[in-house]
């Protein structure tokens, strides 16, 4: 009885392989597709590749989740390994340098679309968005979908018990901590916060003073770039949320995301954070949309020049190779190239940017949405735009975005020494020179690892 | 009186052996081979290039301060955490071991949590203790005890020793309990008959024959506390705040997995196979000799 069961088992485990390359045939070229967004986020992504699936017969993508951006990009790097690698993944904007840098694991974007002549216009997108994500000679490498830029977002609420204008928020540094101290004085326990502090208060705060995160234009000039970050601006604004952390005006909400919680459960009255939050802001924030506050990034006002643009975060797709020794077939490449088209879209662009605040990440998409009142309707959803554009999009090498190889790593160091810093474990000088010291063997380390 | 059993030919006891060979083969020296392996590497994260660097890996772990500093955590960390769950185990079987009404609902309710997944567990005193969700974190605030381990280095390890220990004290509780029954009465009474008190007894006659047992609950603990605690520290603390939670295998999933320096990570882990292997040695050559059984 047993033989015989497992006989069978046997027998459908060795016809099942046979079967399926034959089902393909016939049926629609499917192409895999990792993604790193999580509820809401995840669903609305996941509807625009049904539309797609919907709108022809020829090309099926299949999303799956798969935990995190960071875990994401692990995953994608380690199935590649296995030659198992997705056709598409998203990778947030820190894993650009490590795939700029990936050689045959990935197929370039610009090389995808001649080899499958799929025309995608890319003078319609923003050029802080393309720019991030070409050669320096303007080849695209991957494709642009749900870019952000952190802003800053505030509970009305709390700015009316405290007896501030709910529809200002405060323009410069001063001014938070300012606001923070009345606010703090009205009984509110957390006054400011932040979600990705590296990002938030380091990354985009270099790029609104036009201060050098790193050397050759934060690593778009190369792969020997070294961490600049112990400057006496950065310093200087580190000292600023130490003393708010003593004077009990800042919080430190965790690293990464972790800081969202805070703000969404009603708890934190001003929060740093990804325009891409609106949309969990909107559903989660006690008092929903009404509630709901948003300014751009505040800057020093008597630094020279600031505040200029801020930088795109948020994530871009990556069409992979399937491992080491294995290519695509040109019906593969066909189909995600198909897909990219679709997605470019203005409509698509413009649904995407409406539903979650992300950036509409092509002009087109932006007059699309602007003509239908959604701006005049949705004070604030334009915040995020026009803070790109800030300092009249003139966009410099500090400005332009960052590309460091093995970035995660270095963000990670930079919470670490932040976190010592703010439980007064060190001075602010310290952490930064910690910093930069650390972050550079990182970059050194990758630069060895990627010239070979 | 030795049994010897005599085979006919290498074939039989060659099939006999074959599973556990294959077994230890397959999921024991082919990945610490490809460890050791990529440990003399260093390669970038896709793979496509590497190029061999001898000991330079090991070197640069070796001399890498942050290393040696979580090192250091991780042996205070483990000792906290076997100490810990041993002590409050042992309390509690030795309470559990007297007659007492209801004493099998107690036990049952003290085995439940070594039923909790490790991450769960974390999630649990996460939403216990997060200093802006959690109970007892707003009650600690609002007495006016600043807790917020995301920020105190020494709040986050006391957290995530306290999470680790109470997971393992019922696997604990089982074997001590299992082993304060099998303590014969008649010991026990001999000794009350001689006039000796509770504690006296406890520990000149109770404990010394629990010593087995705990020993091998020591061993097991350590490498508890050593390699099974990730999943508390992941969920609770990241290694963080800075890296006052990093212990050395949290250390070489971060260089492993998520900044994808597998060089680095695989000599870490060769060093700490290496320091297994020692102190499973030591530990059983010597220690055990003055177990008294």
């Amino acid at each position: 009885m047993l033989r015989r069961t497992f006989g069978k088992a046997a027998l459908a485990a060795s016809v099942a392989p046979i079967a399926a390359p034959a089902l393909a045939q016939g049926g629609p070229v499917e192409v895999q597709f990792w993604h790193g967004l999580p509820q809401p986020l995840g669903g609305q992504l996941e509807a625009i590749v049904q539309a797609f699936n919907e709108s022809q017969q020829r090309f099926r993508v299949v999303p799956s989740f798969r935990g995190s951006y960071p875990e994401t990009m692990v995953a994608a790097i380690a199935a590649f390994r296995a030659g198992t690698a997705p056709h598409i993944v998203q990778m947030f904007e820190v894993g650009t340098g490590t795939m700029m840098a990936a050689g045959r694991a990935i197929k370039p974007l610009h090389e995808l679309l001649s080899e499958t002549g799929v025309q995608i216009n890319f003078d319609d997108y923003l050029p802080a968005v393309r720019g991030y994500y070409s050669l320096a000679d303007g080849r695209m490498m991957g494709m642009p979908f749900n870019s952000s830029t952190a802003i800053m977002f505030y509970n009305k609420d709390m700015f009316r018990r405290a007896g501030l204008n709910p529809d200002q928020g405060p323009r410069t540094w001063a001014e938070v901590r300012q606001f923070a101290q009345r606010i703090r004085a009205a009984g509110i326990e957390v006054p400011s916060t932040t979600a990705w502090p590296t990002w938030t208060q380091v990354e985009q705060f270099s790029a609104l003073h036009n201060t050098p995160l790193a050397t050759l234009d934060n690593g778009f000039g190369g792969l020997n770039a070294e961490l600049r970050v112990n400057n006496p601006l950065m310093v200087r604004h580190i000292n600023t949320l130490m003393e708010m952390g003593r004077e009990g005006t800042f919080r430190w909400g965790g690293r990464d995301a972790a800081g969202d919680a805070i703000f969404a459960s009603g708890q934190a009255a001003m929060t740093f954070a990804s325009s891409g939050a609106r949309s969990r802001f909107e559903r989660e924030l006690p008092g929903g949309v009404q509630n709901l506050g948003a300014a751009m990034l505040p800057f020093y006002d008597d630094v020279n020049g600031a505040p200029l643009n801020s930088i795109i975060g948020g994530a871009a797709f990556w069409a992979m190779n399937r491992g080491p020794n294995a290519t695509r077939s040109a019906d593969e490449n066909r189909a995600i190239a198909e897909f990219y088209r679709f997605i470019s879209q203005p409509q698509v662009a413009a649904r995407w940017h409406t539903e979650t605040g992300f950036l509409p990440v092509t002009r087109t998409a932006f007059e699309q949405v602007r003509a239908t009142g959604f701006y005049t309707q949705n004070p604030g959803a334009d915040i995020p735009i026009q803070q790109l554009l800030r300092g009249g999009g003139q966009m410099t090498g500090n400005t332009r975005g960052i590309r460091l190889g093995g970035f995660v790593e270095i963000r990670t160091i930079m919470q670490e020494e932040m976190e010592r810093a703010l439980q007064g474990q060190q001075t602010a000088q310290a952490a930064m020179d910690n910093s930069v010291q650390r972050g550079n063997v990182v970059l050194r380390n990758f630069e060895r690892a990627n010239r070979g | 009186m030795q049994k010897k059993v005599i085979f006919k030919g290498w074939v039989l006891p060659v099939a006999l052996l074959l599973p556990q060979l294959v077994i230890t083969g397959v999921f024991f020296f082919w990945p610490a081979g490809q460890a050791v392996y990529q440990s003399f590497l260093r390669e970038d994260a896709f793979g496509l290039s590497s190029q061999f660097v001898g000991f330079e890996n090991f070197a640069d772990v070796l001399t890498d301060p942050t290393w040696l500093d979580a090192a250091g955590r991780t042996v205070l960390f483990s000792s906290a955490v076997a100490g810990l769950a041993l002590a409050v185990a042992l309390f509690l079987a030795v309470q559990a071991d007297k007659h007492i009404r209801g004493a099998d609902t107690y036990k049952t309710l003290l085995i439940w949590p070594y039923a909790v997944a490790p991450a769960v567990a974390a999630v649990l005193w996460l939403f216990m203790f997060h200093p802006n969700i959690g109970l007892f974190g707003r009650m600690l605030n609002g007495l006016g005890i600043p807790w917020d381990y995301k920020l105190n280095g020494g709040q986050a390890m006391l957290l995530v020793i306290l999470a680790s220990a109470w997971k393992q004290v019922s696997y604990n509780f089982i074997f001590f309990l299992a082993g304060l029954q099998s303590i014969p009465k008649s010991v026990l009474e001999a000794a009350a008959i001689d006039g000796a008190r509770p504690m006296r007894r406890f520990w000149t006659v109770v404990f010394p024959l629990l010593t087995p047992t705990a020993f091998f609950l020591l061993v097991v603990n350590l490498v508890y506390a050593f390699f099974d605690t990730f999943g508390v520290i992941h969920s609770l603390t990241q290694g963080g705040p800075g890296k006052a939670t990093e212990t050395l295998i949290y250390r070489v999933y971060t260089d492993g997995v998520m900044n994808l320096n597998l060089g680095s990570s695989a000599a870490q882990s060769v060093i700490l196979m290496i320091l297994v292997i020692a102190l499973t040695v030591v530990q059983f050559r010597y220690i055990e000799r003055k177990v008294h059984y």
